[in-house]
């Protein structure tokens, strides 16, 4: 029989359909708030233009206010705002004299460049660990790797940046201090891949450390948790080896929190970005919040709040799906 | 996860609950982490005493390391300020946010889970979606943007992060609460005449209320560290010294003088790890089934 026949095929669909129902409402909640977000930030589009032209008269200001649709009543700027948002604008940036979406969709690449490489690697490491602790449970090597992970756990990621700029940048010269590339060197081909690399690997590493920690613990846990339910012991009785019970029994259903778990932390990792990127100087999503604040550029920093929630909901469905697969109890009623 | 039950058992039972304080007054662990938080919440509370005058004066010769200066142990910034004032006072700021931001977090998800898990109907449908959408909204990019439309201070980064991390604290009253309103105790409460708020407030939320308790020290941890790093970006509160903005301020001198960011994010990283290793103890107090396998 093979592996994805027509059912489980007819199953994975009803829970995609299910979730893109239940995120409707999510996505009109999102759309709304950025709405009053952008009706609450000081100073529209009307006084950053007035401001960089040095000053505006009453009338000259009103007349902004006009162009820009300002004056219209609450139900006729957030019909407007709307019929943007169907056509994908997110309004302009005073800044950079460029579409809001232009300006995100510039930097996405790499910050989800950055962000998947260090979710793929704390997922693969934390897990990783999570196992030997949990194999080692209450012995010296979980006690050890337990310090470590909790003391990672509690670290600021900025500062474990810092300090591993300082060591490894700094001191011992191994690998650059900021930015993507090396300016100005011209590379290209795979000599441009090897640098960019070269460039993701402290942010990337310092980023994952967080999330190893959080991997490992929940890993630990979820094993211990599974290793004493019932059908555990059958396979034990039944004769199959150590490995084979821990890797295709224990850890498939101990993964299933694991998952979930890097759904609910995507956001966060959205978040910590911001400040990742600016200790790197990693020209992504999280360094352009940052310099939007700066440059009062609001509409930048809520179309980059905006995306980012559209992209938690992407990724909430997808672990969603990745979860009906992993367990087949797993039903729409 | 069905883990709601098991807490709920040991909670009613006096017994049980003092032999599990016993064990977590007996954890080597728990008692380090009590001790570093006592001595951060001191040295918060008598930092006036102990570095007299603002910690934003300049008092010494300009970047002296640790241990250079017998007047200055923790060394001097580059405008001449002492990094000890700086960490006393900054413990006060980021202790105080800290506290107050998962108070307020509390608040809120309790409420919030409540109401959503004891009336259930439309009211649950609602607040769920609305939980659900706070959720979705990344945090911190949640609080920036509530500290930008505002004046930033102290208050207001204190409200922001209250305001963006009750979810987790609503889903598990909720979930508390559904299981808890069919209980016989709960019954009997109503069939003695006992008002909806009675029996929320005196019944039912006093067994509810392990699980958010398990919570709380990593709620307080996790404020410390956001309101660190929003101070670190530079959008916190001008005005106060706390230990983020003493790390992005020592950030412009990581080549030569690093113990500048070193120093206070040590302080944040003791904080913190005390919080943790007590809410870890906490939680296997709590829950006696999952610590003895370990």
């Amino acid at each position: 029989m093979s592996y994805f026949n027509g059912a489980k095929l007819s199953r994975l669909l009803a829970v995609f359909r299910r979730n893109a129902l239940q995120a409707i409402p999510t996505v009109l909640g999102i759309v709304v708030l950025n709405f009053l977000l952008l009706e609450w930030v000081p100073g529209n589009a009307a006084d950053v233009v007035a401001a960089e032209s040095g000053g505006a008269t009453a009338e000259s200001l009103a007349q902004l206010q006009h162009h820009f649709g300002l004056d219209l009543s609450l139900g006729e700027r957030l019909s407007n705002y709307l019929s943007h948002l169907v056509r994908f604008d997110l309004g302009m940036s005073a800044r950079h004299n460029l579409p809001v979406t232009t300006l995100i969709l510039d930097r996405l690449g790499n910050t989800l460049l950055l962000m998947g490489s260090a979710l793929l690697l704390a997922t693969l490491t934390g897990v990783v660990l999570g196992v030997l602790m949990s194999l080692y449970a209450g012995r010296w090597q979980d006690k050890l790797i337990s310090v470590l992970v909790l003391l990672l756990y509690s670290t600021p990621t900025f500062w474990l940046g810092l300090m591993a700029i300082v060591l490894f940048a700094v001191t011992l010269g191994w690998l650059p201090t900021s930015g993507s590339h090396t300016i100005g060197a011209g590379l290209s081909g795979w000599d441009a891949v090897a640098d960019k690399a070269r460039h993701l690997l402290l942010p990337m590493l310092t980023t994952a450390g967080l999330y190893l920690a959080v991997f490992s613990r929940l890993t630990r846990a979820a094993m211990l948790e599974v290793s004493k339910q019932d059908f555990v012991r059958t396979a034990r009785s039944k004769g199959l080896s150590p490995a084979v019970i821990t890797v295709r029994h224990v850890l498939r259903n101990a993964l299933i929190p694991v998952t979930t778990l890097i759904g609910m932390h995507f956001g966060a990792l959205l978040g910590g970005a911001t400040v990742i990127e600016t200790v790197f100087n990693w020209p992504g999503l999280g360094s352009l919040v940052l310099e939007s604040i700066l440059a009062r550029d609001y509409p930048v920093l809520l179309g980059i709040l905006f995306c980012s929630s559209l992209l938690v909901i992407v990724v909430n469905m997808a672990v969603d799906l990745l979860q009906a697969t992993l367990d087949p109890r797993i039903q729409v009623r | 996860m069905c883990q709601n039950t098991h807490i709920s058992a040991p909670a009613r039972d006096p017994g049980r609950r003092r032999a599990a304080w016993g064990g977590f007054l007996r954890d080597p662990a728990a008692l380090a982490g009590l001790a570093i938080l006592l001595f951060a919440v001191l040295v918060a509370l008598f930092a006036p005493m102990l570095f007299p005058g603002d910690p934003q004066d300049m008092v010494g010769p300009a970047l002296a390391w640790p241990g250079q200066d017998a007047a200055f142990l923790l060394g001097t910034d580059s405008l001449g300020r002492d990094v000890a004032a700086g960490l006393a006072h900054g413990a006060r700021v980021s202790l105080s946010v800290g506290a107050v931001a998962a108070v307020i977090s509390l608040t809120i998800g309790i409420l919030v889970g409540a109401i959503s898990g004891y009336y259930g109907g439309w009211v649950d449908d609602v607040l769920v979606r609305f939980t659900e959408l706070v959720q979705t909204v990344p945090t911190f990019l949640f609080v920036i943007v509530i500290v930008t439309i505002g004046q930033p201070s102290v208050w207001l980064i204190l409200l922001a992060i209250g305001s963006a991390c009750w979810p987790v604290t609503a889903r598990l009253v909720r979930a508390e609460f559904r299981t808890l309103r069919e209980s016989e105790f709960v019954l009997a409460a109503r069939s003695q005449g006992f008002g909806n708020a009675w029996v929320i407030f005196r019944e039912i939320l006093p067994n509810a209320l392990p699980p958010v308790i398990v919570t709380t020290s990593v709620l307080v941890a996790t404020a410390i560290l956001m309101e660190s790093a929003l101070s670190f970006l530079g959008l916190g509160d001008p005005n106060a010294v706390s230990w983020g903005s003493m790390i992005g301020e020592g950030r412009e001198m990581l080549r030569t003088a690093w113990y500048l960011s070193a120093v206070p994010g040590v302080a944040i990283v003791l904080t913190v790890l005390a919080l943790n290793l007590v809410g870890d103890a906490i939680n296997d107090a709590f829950n006696p089934r999952l610590a003895a396998r370990a």
